[in-house]
């Protein structure tokens, strides 16, 4: 078990504290993915109603107006895919 | 001069919290909680308590509003009693692990059901293992010391705990005591001005109850109950001081006629009263016997406890709650597993009596000594506990 990178019990904070706010930031949500978002953007319209549903706020709109999912966070929940009135985001399975 | 006056143990609780100079109150009325809750309301309603009182819709509210209240900074102080302490109880857990140093009265209250207001201890034991400090007090005068205690160890960097002040309900909170009150003085030299160790403040921003990944949630929980069990140190400390300012010296297991004992009985909260009359009869007629008041439930005071009972060949164990299916008495079972695999440990016999507010006088006491001397006889005997007084 590796454990000496990682704080001991007498390291933490009182009340485990986090003094450096928004740290949850760096946490990695997108290694929970099994299937990932995939925008047809032939067929997308730029409603942005994928961005308006997504329960993380992992979609950014690109330069040119599209909507997509920031891989890192994106947690593959499906909602955009099921939310999308054209059917142009399709849920596919993550290889790796 | 100190002031010496006659009052109901709810009111001189409601004003030892008031002379702590609190800061919130968030509660829900209860029986038999709501005295206490009613005057420090009254207090505020007319200026003579600068505090906010806030008047929440549910007990699960009351310690959320605490939580919040004490994580800025404020001094904070709840009050409750059985359905009222279930219904907080996910976030008196989550007090603890936050380690905001909130104090709570639980006017100790039988759980439903069926449903009942009367006096035992399964509320409290349905806490046990909630991460709070938890006292027991035995009269007025108590109640009233260890209210200020418990804003002194709470907010006692070296601790930063929430505290439980656990009274009988009716048989405290509801009789007229002599209770003799601090001078302000004396109360702002033994509790500083409240600084938390962690505050919640948007100009220098922390975030507590982050989630806890199963890599550091062990290491979280070790923190924790080592907090807990350092706490000792600075309890025994407060007590101590009490002592020097009102001549009334606090400890962890208080005795009464207990040196050298053969026979002990062992209580919780305001019964220890009852019992020693049991045990001033007895002594009279020659008996070998003394009581011990278990005062601090946790952290569990275990070297005081073993010093105590080194003597002694038997523990009577008097428990007002059940332990359903399992080793019957909750504080009996503790005390046997304090003991196991030490040298020369008495006998406990475990007694369940007083639920839900019966009556148990010092003739039922003395009859339990002489059921227990009997038993004592016996070559095999029962680890089970016995309800006293129950109809067959």
């Amino acid at each position: 078990m590796e454990t000496n990178s990682k704080p001991g019990w007498k390291d933490l904070e009182v009340g485990f504290a986090l003094s450096t706010p928004g740290s949850a930031r760096e946490y990695k949500t997108g290694d929970w993915r099994s299937e990932r978002p995939v925008v047809d953007t032939e067929k997308c319209i730029q409603c942005g109603i994928c961005y308006i549903f997504c329960p993380d706020m992992a979609i950014t709109k690109t330069e040119k107006g599209y909507f997509v999912a920031d891989l890192y966070y994106c947690k593959g929940c499906g909602i955009c895919a099921r939310e999308c009135f054209t059917g142009c985001v399709k849920m596919v399975t993550e290889e790796e | 001069m100190r002031e010496r006056k006659g009052v109901e143990v709810s009111i001189a609780a409601a004003d030892a919290a008031a002379m702590a100079d609190i800061d919130l109150v968030a509660a829900y009325p209860i029986t038999p909680q709501t005295h206490i809750v009613e005057h420090l309301s009254e207090l505020v309603a007319s200026g003579e308590l600068d505090a906010q009182y806030i008047a929440v819709e549910s007990e699960h509210s009351a310690m959320s509003v605490c939580c919040g209240s004490s994580a800025v900074g404020a001094r904070t102080f709840t009050c409750t009693s059985s359905q009222g302490l279930a219904l907080m109880n996910e976030i008196v857990f989550l007090t603890a692990s936050l380690r905001l140093p909130i104090v709570m009265i639980t006017a100790n209250r039988s759980l439903s059901g069926p449903l009942s207001i009367w006096n035992d201890h399964s509320d409290v034991m349905s806490v046990r293992d909630c991460g709070w400090i938890q006292i027991f007090a035995e009269n007025g005068q108590d109640v009233f010391d260890q209210v200020l205690f418990c804003f002194r160890v709470a907010e006692n960097p070296e601790v930063s705990l929430p505290v439980m002040l656990n009274i009988d309900g009716f048989a405290l909170t509801h009789v007229i005591e002599p209770v003799e009150y601090w001078n302000k003085e004396d109360v702002k030299k033994f509790l500083p001005d409240f600084e938390p160790v962690n505050r919640l403040n948007p100009d220098d921003p922390i975030t507590l109850g982050a989630l806890a990944m199963p890599d550091i949630f062990t290491e979280i929980k070790k923190a924790q109950d080592q907090a807990l069990i350092n706490s000792k140190t600075e309890i025994l400390k407060a007590w101590q001081e009490i002592g020097e300012i009102t001549g009334r010296f606090y400890k962890p297991v208080e005795t009464y006629k207990a040196e050298g004992a053969k026979i002990l009985f062992l209580t919780m909260g305001s019964i220890g009263e009852t019992v020693s009359i049991a045990i001033d009869e007895l002594r009279d007629k020659g008996e070998d016997v003394g009581l011990l008041k278990l005062r601090l439930w946790r952290p569990f005071p275990f070297e005081e406890l073993f010093e105590e009972i080194r003597n002694a060949k038997e523990i009577i164990v008097i428990d007002r709650a059940v332990s359903f299916g399992g080793p019957g008495g909750p504080v009996a079972s503790e005390i046997r597993s304090a003991l196991y695999g030490r040298n020369n440990m008495p006998q406990i016999s475990s007694y369940i009596c007083g639920l839900a507010g019966r009556d148990v006088i010092p003739e039922d006491y003395i009859s339990i000594y002489h059921r227990v001397k009997e038993d004592q006889q016996k070559e095999l005997r029962l680890n089970n506990s016995i309800y006293y007084g129950v109809r067959e």
